[in-house]
């Protein structure tokens, strides 16, 4: 790597603290199946009246990132303007025989796997662009996959601002104390991306470290 | 005998790789079945472009994809992130159909290696 480049991304986070922007790029990341559309589809319905995508139980049902341009989020009279993008699922293995488990025929199945690496890439290469993430875990799961830990390391590697978002509280097995205790450094915020619950707390956060 | 090979890579050797040199011994040695330890791990960045080029590599019927293990980066404090600090810290990596992750946390991390393929 040249030495103009290292240095640049070195210093990118300082760079950041004193150039914010009015309208910040924020990417939400997480694993397969941890409800990142639901949440884009839950913040679009309510700023907006729209969704940006379907959901699926068979992983990777997002195999393409989406980007909806300013979103108009306001609490307590504070206000903040986001573009979101809603990135695939991230995963360091993927297999098309997980997806004939869910009914598909092996050449949907074959096609959705192929899609699917291309998403992770995509997924990956967005990181450059961003000015904030939005992690999505699955409050039901272990937050210690490698997946969780590399999003988190190139999240701070980059210097942007994080907040990762424990979803499904809705569920009687989660623990988002669980999410809190592996990344200790982040603020967490607990949800339901689709119940609403807990939404109002997600969005006053939003205002607070992406305004 | 048959058995899984574990190729266990020291800090100096992995010190005096480049990214992408690094990258390729893993993807390669994983690809022939093989469990790699590194001692010191890798660096963020490095973690996704291996998943970057593990998934150009997926070719859906002898190689879906790898397992990585390793422990959550310390919290880098601010002259380190201005000066740049050591990699990651220890690092398992396998075939995904091999290598199957029993439970981890901030410090221990319990694997199983299976022999078939």
């Amino acid at each position: 790597m040249g030495i103009i480049v290292k240095i640049k991304k070195k210093f990118k986070f300082l760079f950041k603290l004193f150039s914010r922007k009015d309208r910040m790029k924020i990417g939400i990341y997480g694993p397969p199946n941890a409800g990142k559309t639901t949440l884009a589809n839950r913040i679009l319905r309510d700023w907006t009246g729209d969704v940006m995508g379907s959901v699926s139980d068979v992983p990777h049902e997002t195999r393409r990132a989406r980007l909806r341009e300013g979103v108009k989020i306001e609490v307590d009279g504070k206000s903040v303007t986001i573009d979101i993008v809603d990135t695939p699922g991230l995963a360091t293995k993927i297999d098309f025989h997980e997806f004939l488990k869910f009914g598909l025929s092996e050449e949907e199945a074959k096609r959705r796997a192929k899609e699917a690496t291309e998403g992770v890439i995509e997924a990956i290469k967005w990181l450059d662009d961003l000015d904030g993430v939005l992690m999505v875990l699955d409050a039901t799961e272990d937050p210690y996959t490698q997946v969780n830990v590399t999003i988190v390391g190139n999240i701070e590697a980059r210097g942007l601002p994080l907040l990762i978002v424990a979803n499904k509280i809705d569920l009687p097995n989660a623990s988002p104390a669980r999410i809190k205790a592996a990344f200790p450094q982040h603020p967490v915020v607990p949800i339901s991306a689709l119940k609403g619950l807990n939404i109002d707390t997600l969005y006053r956060e939003i205002a607070e470290r992406f305004g | 005998m048959e058995g899984v090979q574990l190729n266990l890579i020291s800090k100096d050797r992995l010190d005096k790789m480049g990214s992408m040199e690094k990258i390729r011994m893993i993807l390669d040695e994983v690809k022939r079945g093989k469990i790699i330890v590194l001692e010191s791990g890798l660096t963020p960045e490095e973690e996704a472009k291996l998943i970057e080029l593990t998934m150009l590599e997926i070719d859906h019927e002898k190689f879906v994809g790898i397992e990585v293990e390793s422990y959550p980066q310390k919290t880098k404090g601010f002259f380190s992130k201005i000066f740049g600090g050591s990699g990651g810290r220890l690092t398992v990596i396998g075939p995904a159909n091999r290598l199957k992750t029993i439970q981890k946390s901030d410090e221990f991390i319990e694997a199983l290696v299976s022999l078939e393929k």
